[in-house]
């Protein structure tokens, strides 16, 4: 037998989604529409696509919102201009994960500045950067830091190893992001429906289920965290859906297998140690959003590229065509944009949600076109 | 990025650094142990532990039944390769 039988296996999906239909029937009847649930994490995104979980339950009464949960989907384009100018000074070898690589500025990407001779290296990880800046003493190494709290860690713990070695040329671009800021500033948005929330499982990990509450506590929404399985995202649903039916609104903890309640003590540390809150940090598609990104604590001024290179604040409006701000809020789907699929497509992404296969607009064209096919009325709905 | 991918601990390379081989799908490289070590399990003791690895750093100790789960899931997400190429120590 496979390892991932007892999570694929179709009696145990058909049972879930019965119970799922039977609770929410009487809940979309009484309020006219579906409950709208959002996966908030991209990776989530992703397995809902691939396995059709949204073509299994009907759409009158659930209908997925896809959350803010890619972190290089949400870059705004001044940030990425800044990328290419930090690339573009000849002693800089500029480091990134692959996925930014084709995220797009309002002067190109970084495989573009790339292209045109900028020393811009792809790595697997900020320790790979690191061991950049050791070879090569006599250049500035900067490494692009983004990613939510999952990410942040790795990146703290390099920057320590960076200080306990004494390296001098190694610096980060901080643009880590965090998830419970961005949350509470959906739920302000005064558009939005949610009726509850699946929540990111490896974001979780590190920071546990405490930073959720006040989701439950302030905004009565219900919360499960979630693991990636097919069958493990449809059991958080089904969780997420009794709490809605009993009338309770909890912070709920489904993939107990992985998250421990108070998330990972040794990764908080280093990145309480490194980073601070940032009064406002800028979303691609949101605007501003309070204390939803951090920066390197002043202790760590040598190792921060915005103070050691002369870095200006750019403000850069998205490209008009684009939705991914309605996108990212699920006030409309990806393929209901302007330009998905024609001006935007995962080949030449106009919008970021379009560049990383866990951003809502690349799952839709990828897995998409099936399930409208199947499901012509959806486009008209949402 | 986001995902991870789990791998085994073959043996400890740097303890003082927290540093440990790690076989990901037959390809080996240094990863960071530091979040997975804590007073009650020693650097040491993380040889043969399966772990989750994110962008080089092991954030969690899972037992050999999650890795498997996980792994299969990644490779019919078409996630799995890009990440083990990814994973090549740069040189």
């Amino acid at each position: 037998m496979r390892y991932a039988d007892e999570f694929r296996d179709p009696d145990k999906a058909r049972t879930l989604v019965a119970e799922i239909v039977r609770l929410a029937a009487p809940l979309a009847a009484d309020r006219g529409r579906p409950l709208q649930i959002m996966e908030v994490c991209g990776g989530h995104t992703h397995t809902i696509f691939r396995y059709g979980l949204k073509a299994m339950l009907p759409q009158e009464l659930i209908e997925f919102v896809h959350g803010p949960g890619c972190p290089v989907c949400v870059l705004p384009m001044g940030r990425v201009d800044n990328c290419v100018a930090l690339a573009r000074n000849p002693n800089v070898i500029f480091t990134t994960f692959g996925d930014a690589m084709r995220v797009p500025g309002s002067h190109g990407s970084l495989l573009q500045a790339k292209a045109d001779g900028a020393d811009v290296r792809m790595v697997y990880s900020p320790l790979d950067a690191l061991q950049i800046a050791r070879k090569n003493p006599g250049r500035e190494v900067i490494f692009f830091a983004l990613g939510f709290e999952t990410t942040m860690p790795s990146t703290a713990l390099t920057v320590l190893q960076a200080r306990r070695e004494g390296i001098g040329n190694f610096s980060l671009f901080c643009n880590h992001i965090t998830i419970p800021a961005t949350m509470k500033a959906l739920l302000d948005s005064p558009d939005l429906m949610l009726d509850g929330f699946l929540g990111p499982g490896h974001v979780s990990m590190v920071i546990g289920n405490r930073p959720y509450d006040f989701i439950a506590r302030v905004y009565h929404r219900p919360l499960v965290v979630s693991g990636f399985e097919p069958l493990d995202l449809l059991q958080s649903l089904w969780m997420v859906i009794k709490q809605i039916a009993e009338g309770r609104c909890e912070i709920e903890n489904q993939y107990t297998r992985i998250v421990p309640e108070e998330g990972n003590a040794q990764a908080l540390a280093a990145v309480g140690e490194v980073f601070e809150l940032r009064d406002f940090f800028e979303w691609r598609g949101l605007g501003s959003i309070e204390h939803s990104g951090v920066k390197m604590r002043a202790d760590f001024a040598r190792f921060d590229a915005e103070r050691k290179f002369s870095m200006p604040h750019l403000t850069v409006a998205d490209p008009k065509a684009c939705q991914c701000g309605d996108v990212l809020k699920g006030l409309i789907k990806p393929h209901q944009c302007r330009v998905f699929g024609t001006a935007c497509t995962p080949e030449t992404p106009l919008g970021a949600l379009m560049v990383s296969s866990e951003g809502a607009c690349a799952a839709y064209h990828q897995y998409g076109r099936l399930t409208r096919t199947a499901q012509p009325a959806a486009a008209a709905s949402a | 990025m986001c995902l991870g991918i789990p791998g085994r601990v073959v043996e400890i390379t740097d303890a003082v650094n927290k540093l440990g081989l790690v076989d990901v799908c037959g390809v080996r490289r240094q990863i960071n142990l530091a979040c997975v070590v804590d007073a009650e399990h020693s650097v040491a003791a993380c040889v043969g532990d399966w772990v989750l690895v994110h962008v080089g750093f092991a954030m969690s100790r899972i037992d050999e039944h999650e890795a498997q789960l996980t792994l299969e899931l990644l490779e019919q997400l078409g996630e799995a390769q890009g990440e083990i190429n990814a994973m090549q120590p740069v040189t």
